[in-house]
């Protein structure tokens, strides 16, 4: 189902510095038309429809449209991704309508403290099994090694 | 053709691929540099947000051990393991990521992934080693912890590594070359330390689709093996490049089936209502003693659901209509909406494409069953399969041969894997992967400690690459001008071309879909003649932009990943994994002289290649 751009919505992220879709696409596909000022999908059998590019869009601009070799056509399904969660109109080619809503993060975006909380790295320990903070992380006191094997190192 | 511009990027430690694997290495690393002023790169063909195999969402952690509630040992897994992949493992390396992998889990649920949960307050499984998560922003939540950890100012992106280099004295990984998918430009970087983090291989066979849904495969189809031929070039000794991926999914969307096996206990029926998995035991009682095995391994349910098609009883369903009405039998209106919520959940997290086809054929799950069928092959080293570099395991897990000095490194001083690029260790998935992208760090960093020097680029070495880099756009240049239309021309092919080219040989001769998953040693050879011409030719792909540029060298990527693919078949003259491929001038298993691994090694002096075994030890027993 390979992506395509609603003419109507697509600004070509005039105030970006680059279109948000051609940013996020994992197989950069797609594209901003120099002449029309849009964005399109320069090479629709390499999508996954993975769907990065329509919940990045600022304008709503872009949507699937099932493959031709194999989806029959009429159908439609829609994100709208917030900050904490994600809500699904799954549209059948029948005309029902299914919404879903999901949560996509419990925590604030660009709140993560990599190592809040870890010892400072010891040198000492690049040799050791232990990785960095399983004292707190692992949920068990040991690190475990199989039966009648020694144990397994110091603490990271 | 303008000369590319030229920057050099001087750093400690180099991790290529920014996935699971590669954010995982990123955090370790992070951490084990800081205070000491180690500089810490991570070089991704995409953004980081949404790369590799878990850029659209997952909807499921498959391996977690659960060991605070006492729920699984690493123990448990590797017999798990060990008797999917029909008894040929790295036990070390797999009771590695076990013991490791709870603490990487805990810590992505710290950091705002939302997990399942119970009653009791521990994570809802799905089944014995997964556990259901909210997983649509895994991957950016991930990426955002890599980029705070190393600096996103050490994070380049949209680069395409090429080639590993290499010290031609010490052998040593001294750093890669990569050129920019966004402009003309070639970037070398120095490394003391090099950690290969990149994908496993898509597209290496021609998948079901035949027009637009060619895309609409089961893995990643950024993933294109870079994984592979970078060790592979840089002169790795490779691992079970004979193994390979084929699964159960829903037919045409690829739609994950684990939440409809394992928590909604949905079976699978034949056309004729027959459970394919009782009826077909005879035909799995030739490859005992695993026939016994339950769950049964994931082959030999393919080579079930295979021999019963071949006897004419397809399609196969998934019933999803009579595991929800039994499910819901009985149940409230607000009971029932939320396991509907789940089933669409499981698709919508991962798989969108099998909620629309859902939706473009009118299918209500709760009332009507869904196809399911097996994929085309695929080469990955995390999932249930185990191609990759054959890397050193950890000290205190170290067997004969299978322990050299820093845990991931592989047979190239310097050069480490994690993730898909790590042979003989399946079933890591995204926890794993990313625990063995820590554990690689670590090692780089403990090898980079007792190796601290630092090596110069050959400058005639980046030469030849860059020239080689952007061959494709002289070819075109050179010869565009002997068509009236550039899209036929006796000069050149597009990169596209030349995939059609590589799926056809690899579906025919090494035993693809089209085959029926079959091949036999003339076949094999047969089709090593035509990769061989095919080669030759690819002097002739041309690219005419930058996009064409980036498809030519992942091209580049898939032919060396079919050729180490069909020259392993060849050597392992056995069929160990019926339903992934079966060699019918050697149809059964051969413990007494197969149970080994298949290694390889690429001599880029000569061209050759050495193929070797090496015996498979037992840690668990």
């Amino acid at each position: 189902m390979p992506t395509y751009v609603n003419p109507d919505k697509c600004d070509g992220c005039k105030a970006l510095d680059k279109p948000a879709c051609a940013y996020i696409c994992p197989n950069d596909l797609m594209i901003l038309d120099m002449v029309q000022g849009k964005s399109f999908n320069q090479e629709p059998d390499q999508c996954w429809e993975c769907y990065s590019c329509v919940k990045v869009c600022p304008q709503s601009a872009i949507a699937m449209r099932g493959y031709s070799d194999v989806m029959p056509l009429g159908a439609s399904l829609t994100p709208l991704r917030g900050t904490d969660s994600i809500m699904w109109t799954v549209q059948f080619r029948d005309k029902r309508v299914k919404r879903f809503k999901f949560p996509i993060r419990s925590t604030a975006w660009g709140s993560i403290e990599p190592y809040e909380g870890m010892p400072e790295p010891d040198p000492a320990l690049l040799g050791d099994p232990h990785l960095c903070g399983e004292d707190a992380w692992l949920g068990v006191d040991t690190l475990p090694v199989p039966a009648g094997a020694a144990p397994a190192g110091q603490r990271g | 053709m303008e000369a590319p511009a030229l920057e050099v990027v001087d750093t400690d430690l180099l991790i290529l691929g920014g996935g699971m694997a590669g954010c995982g290495a990123a955090f370790e690393a992070g951490y084990w540099g800081r205070d000491r002023g180690l500089r810490v790169t991570l070089v991704e063909k995409a953004a980081v947000e949404r790369s590799g195999a878990v850029a659209m969402g997952l909807s499921a952690i498959n391996c977690y051990m659960g060991m605070r509630h006492g729920e699984n040992q690493p123990e448990d897994f590797v017999r798990y393991v060990r008797n999917d992949l029909m008894g040929l493992c790295r036990e070390d390396l797999v009771y590695d990521i076990a013991r490791h992998v709870d603490s990487t889990v805990h810590m992505f649920e710290k950091w705002g992934l939302p997990i399942f949960k119970t009653e009791d307050g521990r994570y809802k499984r799905e089944g014995r080693w997964q556990i259901m998560i909210h997983g649509e922003s895994y991957k950016p939540i991930v990426a955002e912890a890599a980029k705070k950890a190393i600096g996103a100012e050490n994070v380049y992106e949209r680069l395409f590594v090429s080639h590993v280099l290499t010290d031609e004295a010490t052998g040593r990984a001294t750093g890669a070359v990569a050129f920019s998918v966004r402009e003309h430009k070639v970037y070398v970087f120095r490394a003391r330390a090099v950690i290969s983090s990149a994908g496993g291989a898509t597209g290496v066979f021609r998948p079901h689709a035949v027009g637009e849904g060619l895309g609409r495969i089961w893995y990643a189809p950024w993933n294109t093996g870079s994984a592979y031929s970078l060790a592979i070039k840089a002169g790795a000794t490779m691992t079970q490049m004979e193994h390979r991926l084929v699964v159960t999914r829903f037919k045409d969307g690829y739609g994950p089936v684990g939440m409809w096996f394992l928590l909604f206990k949905g079976k699978v029926k034949n056309a004729y209502g027959e459970l394919y998995e009782d009826t077909q035991q005879k035909a799995i009682a030739p490859y005992a003693p695993y026939d016994k095995v339950r769950p049964i391994p994931t082959p030999l349910r393919n080579h079930q659901m295979l021999t019963d098609r071949a006897e004419g009883r397809g399609p196969h369903y998934m019933r999803t209509d009579e595991a929800l009405q039994a499910l819901t039998m009985g149940l409230d209106p607000k009971a029932v909406r939320e396991i509907e919520s789940d089933a669409w959940e499981d698709f919508l997290d991962m798989t969108m494409s099998q909620a629309l086809l859902w939706a473009s054929q009118n299918i209500d799950p709760a009332k009507v069953p869904s196809e399911l069928t097996l994929t085309e092959p695929y080469l990955m080293g995390s999932h249930s399969s185990a191609t990759g570099a054959w890397v050193s395991g950890p000290e205190d897990l170290a067997r004969d041969g299978y322990f050299w000095g820093y845990n991931r490194m592989t047979t190239v001083p310097g050069l480490f894997a994690a993730g898909d690029g790590v042979g003989g260790s399946a079933h890591k998935f995204s926890s794993g992967s990313y625990t063995e992208g820590r554990l690689a760090a670590k090692g780089a960093i403990a090898f980079m400690t007792d190796n601290p020097a630092t090596f110069e680029h050959d400058p005639a070495r980046v030469e030849e690459i860059t020239a080689e880099l952007f061959q494709p756009y002289r070819v075109f240049e050179d010869s565009c001008g002997r068509s009236t239309k550039p899209d036929i021309n006796p000069d050149y092919f597009y990169p596209k071309q030349g995939l059609h080219r590589l799926q056809k040989i690899m579906d025919e001769y090494c035993a693809g879909v089209g085959a029926n998953y079959i091949t036999n040693e003339p076949t094999l050879r047969r089709g090593m003649e035509l990769m061989e011409v095919f080669k030759e030719d690819m002097a002739k792909v041309a690219a005419r932009d930058r996009h064409e540029l980036l498809r030519c060298w992942e091209l580049r990527d898939r032919i060396w990943c079919a050729e180490a693919h069909m020259r392993h078949i060849l050597h392992r003259e056995e069929t160990r994994w019926p339903g992934y491929y079966y060699r019918m001038d050697h149809p059964k298993i051969d413990d007494e002289n197969w149970k080994v691994f298949v290694n390889s090694r690429f001599d880029a002096g000569n061209g050759g290649w050495k193929m070797s075994t090496h015996p498979c030890h037992t840690l668990v027993p």
